[in-house]
This record gives structure tokens, sequence and C-alpha cells, in this order.
């Protein structure tokens, strides 16, 4: 469980979690208790048999304890980095409440780590079936729904707008969180299925609704890739990014290796992130691993970001400036931007998300200095494709409306992930992604 | 990977490449836009899709800096990693009446797709196509055919009307007031001459070429200010309404990258060409 020092690490975009060893892995794994009810199972959104695959590693048969892991979850070395494990199962372990508890997803990464490396046992089969099914997205919902019905005997074909395949864990996730190889190796796992995926192809444009519509069922897992901004004066300057378009520059179009790779993006000085999630940490990281001098502001209490806690404290560790309690209230500068003013809030009485209400405090108001600003303050559906369908609901937030077999409201139309949901997390989209692909073999089987 | 079928040079630094891409070509309407990414190392532009032939899609293209440097120097048979498309919403075709299509520059090369796309609804076409001097007039033969008038002007008088399109563009809204306007060239040249149709109280449309990255909006930085309202141009445009955008906003973005786009041209022109750049 060893990152490499902070010093080292804002250099350079490897991987901060070097992960664990076998012996490590196997003298973890023994602390387990074996629970008869195991809490931990509840809190994993694909219930995986926790207590199940950390007994296989205690006796050190590696291959069966990935083997059940992948009962439940097609992408366990993915999973093992970016679940929000404090919130899902260790937060739920048992050992928790009076020690540390059980590290299962860095047990979780070990596995999946060590099978890559050993060679992957690719998964069974079903007979081919007649069914040609429609995937629109290649995220984590997207591949999971395709790899669960190719395996399931299904043609599934997936249509992926841009020109490479995983969705945010792509374009979204930096390198030095999810190694891109990684990605990489487990989209190869779900084309070894016999899924074909078409880059490239954006549905709605390159496939026309009538084309889509023609595949026996159709599996939506578009995600929520529309950045929302925050609506305040100067925002549209040069040097105001959203978090998206950051990050997109970055880690699909590498441009933290321009001039070699031709596309550019703003570099050093003083960056101001506004967010407090995932995407937040993971644009200040980025902007602070090109050189820059990062503020991350965030309206609510530092312990309200709703970001995974390893990350926050990694922030903090490679030298981000936190500014919590303090919302923008304006970009400042004459085309370019120079500055953000901030005012500072106060935390009033619990709101619905449990987390207290911010009021602006007035007269707080001050400015900070800044040459880039980059908003991390949410993302929703993108409308383009889901507008073109007749018939499908959306809700208020601009969100699909399916019921929890991931039936939109179109017969033969599923969907699943984060355009069913809003944004919320990889292993969520995987766990819907499980269920709708469930729902379409059902709905062939006549069940 | 996809194939390019042709490439001629139009003008001195004009290109004109077909390109094998038939989930873009046989979904194509007026007014969209294709997005490209040549190699690895490249990156995503929009280039208007300006023809059509069956699995061909046609583009045609000033050569200002990286991306377009590197299209020009393809030849039929090399190959482009990436194409999506089509993109964006499709030009508001139906019946106006009459229109006029103002072209300026490399933007003429998106008006003989739209001015096609007009006919077929039953509108009478003028075209204005303008150019630095006669040798930068690209499409001048295949906008005569397109259009039922077609008026060519160049700045410096060389070949047809002297001075700027805006000049026969006013002449034709006080003779004979058209329904309809396309005005699709430079930023500048697009605020300017769209400026001529507003006392008149024309429908104009312009074309705006913000600085893209996916082109289906999930980045935002193609955003546009139209009517005071931001929108993003990959997915809610191109075209819009000409008397209602912010030209001084676009203009000021497309300055985003300057420094970085003349860095890009020199890595790529210090391998050996001996220019420092200059071409
Ligand atoms: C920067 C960032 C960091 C994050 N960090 C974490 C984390 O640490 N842990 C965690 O659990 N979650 C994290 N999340 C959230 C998580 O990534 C998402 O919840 C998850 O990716 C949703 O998966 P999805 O398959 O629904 O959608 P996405 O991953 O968004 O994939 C959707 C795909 O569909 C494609 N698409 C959209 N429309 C079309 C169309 N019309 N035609 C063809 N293709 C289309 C898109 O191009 C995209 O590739 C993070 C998100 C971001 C942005
Ligand atoms: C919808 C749309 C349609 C377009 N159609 C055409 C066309 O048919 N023919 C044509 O010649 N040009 C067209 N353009 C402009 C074209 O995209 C740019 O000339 C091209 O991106 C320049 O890239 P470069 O690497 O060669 O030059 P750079 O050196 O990178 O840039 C030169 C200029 O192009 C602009 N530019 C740079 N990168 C981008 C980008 N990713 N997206 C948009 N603009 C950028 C910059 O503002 C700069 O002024 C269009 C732009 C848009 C948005
Ligand atoms: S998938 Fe995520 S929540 Fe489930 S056990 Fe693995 S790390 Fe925990
Ligand atoms: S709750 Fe903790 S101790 Fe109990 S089975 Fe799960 S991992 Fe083991
Ligand atoms: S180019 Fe990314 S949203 Fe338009």
């Amino acid at each position: 469980m060893a990152d490499r020092s902070a010093e080292a690490r804002v250099k350079d975009f490897a991987e901060v979690d070097c992960g664990i060893s076998a012996e490590e892995a196997v003298i973890e794994a023994a602390r387990c208790l074996r629970c008869k009810k195991p809490a931990c199972v509840d809190g994993c959104p694909v219930g995986i048999d926790i207590p199940g695959f950390l007994k296989y590693i205690e006796d050190e048969d590696f291959r069966s304890a990935i083997a059940i892991i992948k009962e439940s979850n097609m992408l366990p070395a993915i999973c093992g980095r970016v679940c929000p494990q404090e919130a899902q199962c260790e937060g739920e372990c048992i050992l928790g409440v009076k020690d540390k508890p059980i590290a299962i997803g860095a047990l979780e990464r070990f596995l999946a780590d060590w099978e890559r490396e050993q060679g992957v046992t690719a998964p069974a089969v079903s007979e081919k079936r007649k069914e040609k099914i429609a995937v629109v997205g290649s995220g984590p919902a997207g591949l999971t729904a395709a790899a669960e019905l190719a395996r399931n005997g299904f043609s599934v074909t997936i249509f992926e707008a841009l020109h490479a395949a995983g969705g945010v864990l792509t374009y979204g996730i930096p390198e030095f969180r999810l190694p891109k190889k990684i990605v990489a190796a487990e989209i190869d796992e779900v084309k070894r299925l016999g899924v074909e995926i078409k880059t490239n192809h954006l549905v709605g444009r390159s496939v026309p609704v009538e084309e889509l519509l023609s595949y026996d069922a159709v599996i939506l897992a578009t995600g929520a890739g529309l950045p929302g901004f925050m609506g305040i004066s100067g925002e549209n300057q040069i040097g105001v990014f959203s978090a998206n378009e950051f990050l997109t520059r970055v880690n699909l179009m590498h441009a933290n290796a321009f001039p070699e790779y031709d596309t550019p993006v703003k570099r050093g000085g003083n960056v101001v992130v506004i967010g407090g999630g995932n995407v937040a940490m993971d644009a200040a990281r980025v902007a602070r691993r090109m050189g820059a001098e990062v503020t991350l502001v965030y309206r609510r209490r530092q312990e309200d970001m709703p970001a995974r806690l390893v990350e926050v404290h990694h922030a903090e560790e490679e030298g981000i400036r936190f500014l919590t309690c303090t919302n923008p209230t304006r970009i400042l500068g004459e085309g370019t931007v120079t500055g953000v003013e901030v005012v500072s809030m106060d935390m009033c009485e619990l709101d619905d998300s449990g987390r207290p209400s911010a009021k602006p405090i007035p007269g707080s108001e001050q400015i900070i200095p800044a040459d880039i600003v980059i908003e991390a303050i949410g993302q929703s559906p993108n409308p383009l494709l889901i507008r073109m369908i007749e018939g499908l609901v959306r809700e208020k937030k601009g969100n699909l409306k399916v019921d929890m077999d991931g039936r939109t409201t179109i017969p033969k139309i599923f969907a699943a992930g984060d355009v069913a949901t809003g944004a919320a997390t990889v292993i969520l989209a995987m766990g819907a992604a499980k269920v709708a692909a469930e729902s379409v073999r059902k709905m062939f089987d006549g069940e | 990977m996809y194939t390019v079928r042709s490439a001629k040079t139009l003008s001195e630094n004009v290109f004109e490449t077909w390109i094998e891409a038939p989930h873009v070509s046989r979904n194509a309407e007026a007014g969209q836009f294709l997005v490209l990414r040549i190699d690895e190392e490249g990156e995503r532009i929009p280039l208007t899709i300006s023809g059509v032939d069956g699995d061909l899609v046609r583009v045609i293209f000033m050569a200002v800096g990286t991306t377009t440097e590197k299209l020009a120097a393809l030849k039929a048979g090399d190959t482009i990693l990436d194409v999506v498309g089509p993109l964006g919403q499709p030009s508001e075709v139906h019946h106006f009446g009459s229109c006029v299509l103002v072209g300026g520059g490399v933007g003429i090369a998106c008006l003989p797709i739209i001015a096609k796309a007009l006919k077929a609804s039953g509108n009478s076409v003028i075209g204005i196509i303008g150019a630095r001097n006669k040798d930068l007039l690209i499409l001048e033969d295949e906008m005569r055919e397109a259009c039922d008038e077609l008026i060519v002007t160049t700045d410096d008088g060389s070949y047809g009307i002297k001075g700027f399109a805006a000049g026969p563009l006013k002449e034709i809204c006080e003779s004979r007031p058209p329904d309809a306007v396309w005005v699709i060239g430079p930023a500048i040249m697009m605020k300017v001459t769209s400026g001529v149709t507003k006392p008149f109280g024309i429908r104009t449309f312009v074309s705006l070429n913000p600085i893209m990255v996916d082109g289906t909006g999930m980045c935002g930085s193609c955003r546009v200010v139209v009517n005071g309202e931001t929108k993003f141009a990959c997915v809610d445009g191109p075209e819009f309404d000409a008397h209602l955008v912010d030209f001084d906003l676009l203009m000021n973005r497309q300055r985003f990258y300057h420094p970085e786009e003349k860095e890009s041209r020199e890595h790529h022109h210090s391998g050996g060409c001996g220019c420092g750049g200059n071409h």
C-alpha cells in the first residue's frame, strides 16, 4: 500500500499508488473475520463475495480468488483503483469499527493485476443466439452490459462517439490514478468475448435513430458528459475550462506531451479549480503536474467533499491549496482570465444531501489571482441522442427514467449508468448495466 | 482508418480532399461538419462537410497550422486515423423564396451543398463569393452551377467586382430583398457582412468556427454567446442567427491557443525543411 512520494509524483503522470505485494496481500486477507453476515458485501453495489475471495487469498490460491470477483465484476483492476471504498465495501467492514477495515479495494486490484501478468482466463461464452443488441457508449456501463450480453451468446455492437473506448475511464480519470494500459487491457477482454466496438460513431448522427432501433434491443449507456457551468460573469474568457475539456485535452489527447502531441492546453501559472468531487481533484492534480500553483475552491467544508477520501489526501500531499467554505462569484479579466472573486460561505443547517447548506457571507469577498480557472461543478446527461428518440421520458435533471430492471419508457430500449442516475460512480454504472443486460436476456427468453 | 480517395490543390494554400467515410457521407446534410484526427499524435479538428458522393465526403480547407498542413500533405491512398460525423445541426433548409449565399475565402467551401439543398426545396439562390484576389477564388464553376445567379468579388479587383462581398449584398437587399441569407467565412467577415442585412430585418445565418475538441457536446470548448446565452456550437450550431451572435467573443476565443499553435508549427517544421516555421 505504498504511494510514491509527493515530490516525485507531481513531476510525472505515473501511477501514485504502487499496489501491494503478494505477501502483504496474504497478511491483509488473513485479518478478515469471515463474518457470517458480511456487512462488506452489502456495501458493494455488485455484491462481490468478499469473504470468499479473501479466503482464497489467504490460501494463496489467487486464481480462484479472482474467479470469484469476476463472477460479479468484469473490471476489477479498475474498481480496485477507483471505487469509493470508504463509502462502500470498506465503509461497512466490521473491523472498521475499532480498527482499520480490510483493504478490500487494494486486494481486488492486487488480484486483477496479478491475473493480467499471469494471463487471463477467458470466461465461458454461451451458445450463439440470433438476437443483435446495440449498446451506445463504451464507458463502464456500456462495456459491462456488452460483456454480459456477449457471454449470454448475443451479438453485441458498441457504438462510441470518441476515437477511443472507455468513456470517463479513458478521457476523464487521469493516468496517475488509472493507467490507460489497464483500461485498454480490460477493454480487450470485452472484445475477446466477440463484442464489436465501433468508435467514431455518434449515435443520432453517424448512426440514425431508425438504424439504432433496427437492433433487437438497445442499451443506452451514454453517461453524463455534459459539463455544467456556474453561470457567473467572465466565464467565457480565455483561460476558463470545464473540467471535462481540461481533462480530455490531457488524458485523451495527451496535451501534457505537447508539442510531441499536437493538442495544446494551458499550463503552469495560477490555477483555480472549482468543486470538491473526484472531477475537481483530478483536474487540480493534473494542473499541478503541469507546473501550476493550484487552489481548489469548494463551497462547503472539507469533510463534505464528495471525492474519494484518498484522493483528497493525495491532493493535499501534492500541495494543492484548499479554500473551503468559499464560493466564486465572478471571473475577472478583460478577455483573458486574471482572477476569481470569491465569497466566504456560512455553513447552515443540513440540506437534503445531509450536508450543511452554504450561504454567502456579505462583505467577505476576496480576489484570488488566476491564469486558468477550471470548473468542476457537475455534469448531466448529454441530451443529443435521448432527445431524438421519441417517447423516452427524462426526469428533472435530464437523466432517463428507468425502472428497477433498467427499462426505459420504450419497450426494447434499456439504459444504465450515469445517463440513468446522473453523475455517479463506476461500480454503480456497472451494477446497473448488469441488471439491464439481464433484463434483455429475460425479454428474449420470455421470462 | 479512413482512406483518402483523392486530393488536390484548389488555390494557394487551399486544398480539396475526398475521404472514404460511409458513416459520415450517408447521413450528412447541408451545414454539418466532421471532426478528424490524422494520426496517433494528432489533434481533433473540425471541418465542414462540403460535398458528398456515395461513401465519400469532401473537405476543403486552408493550411493554417499543424493539422491542416499534415492533411494537405496526404495523397490518394493515404489514411486518416479517425473521422467522426456528421456533427452539428443541419442548415435550416425549407422554402423561404429567395436566398442569398455569401462566402468569403475558404468559407465558400460550405456553400455549394447548402445551395443545392435550398434549390431542392424550391428556393431561388443567388451566390456571392469573394476572395482577396483572382488566384484565391475557389469553387466558382461549382457555385455557378448550383446557383441561379453568381456574383464574384475580389478585394483588389483582379476579377469580378472590386471590393468586399458586402457591397453586392447591400445592393440586393435594397433592390430585391431576399427572404434568407447565409454568410460564411472568417469571423470578422461574417460580423461585418451579416451586419448589412440587419437594418433590412432579413433572416441571416452564419456558421461559427470556435475551437472544438470532441464536437459532441461534452467539453464546452466551443462555447459561443448567442442572444446573451451560452451555446455549444458543436451541438447547438454551428449555424446561428447572425444578428444575435457575439462575434467579438468568438474572435477572442479563437485566439485561445495562439502561442501554442505557433510552438506546434515550429516543432513540426524544425525537422529538416529549414523553413523555420514559415510554410
Ligand atoms: C474526472 C472524473 C473522475 C471520476 N472519478 C471517479 C472515481 O474515482 N470513482 C468512481 O467510481 N467514479 C468516478 N467518476 C465517475 C464515473 O467515471 C462515472 O460514474 C462512470 O464513468 C459512468 O459510466 P457510464 O458508462 O455511465 O458513462 P461514461 O463513462 O460517461 O461513458 C459514456 C460514453 O458514451 C459515449 N457517448 C455518449 N453519447 C453517445 C452517442 N450518442 N453515441 C455514441 N457514444 C456516445 C461517450 O463518448 C462516453 O464514452 C469520475 C468521473 C469523472 C468525470
Ligand atoms: C464547425 C467548423 C467548421 C470548420 N470548417 C472549416 C473548413 O471547411 N475549412 C477550413 O479551412 N477550416 C474550417 N474550420 C476551421 C478549422 O477547424 C481550423 O482551421 C483548424 O482546426 C486549424 O487547425 P490547425 O492545426 O491546422 O491550425 P492551428 O495552428 O491549430 O490553428 C489555426 C487556427 O485555427 C483555429 N483552430 C485551432 N484548433 C482548432 C480546433 N480544434 N477547432 C477549431 N478551430 C481551431 C485557431 O483559432 C487558429 O486561429 C472549421 C471550424 C469549425 C469549428
Ligand atoms: S467492486 Fe468496489 S465496492 Fe465492490 S468490493 Fe470491489 S472495491 Fe469494493
Ligand atoms: S466485513 Fe470485514 S471482516 Fe467481515 S467478512 Fe467483510 S471484510 Fe471480512
Ligand atoms: S467541441 Fe466539445 S462541446 Fe463542442
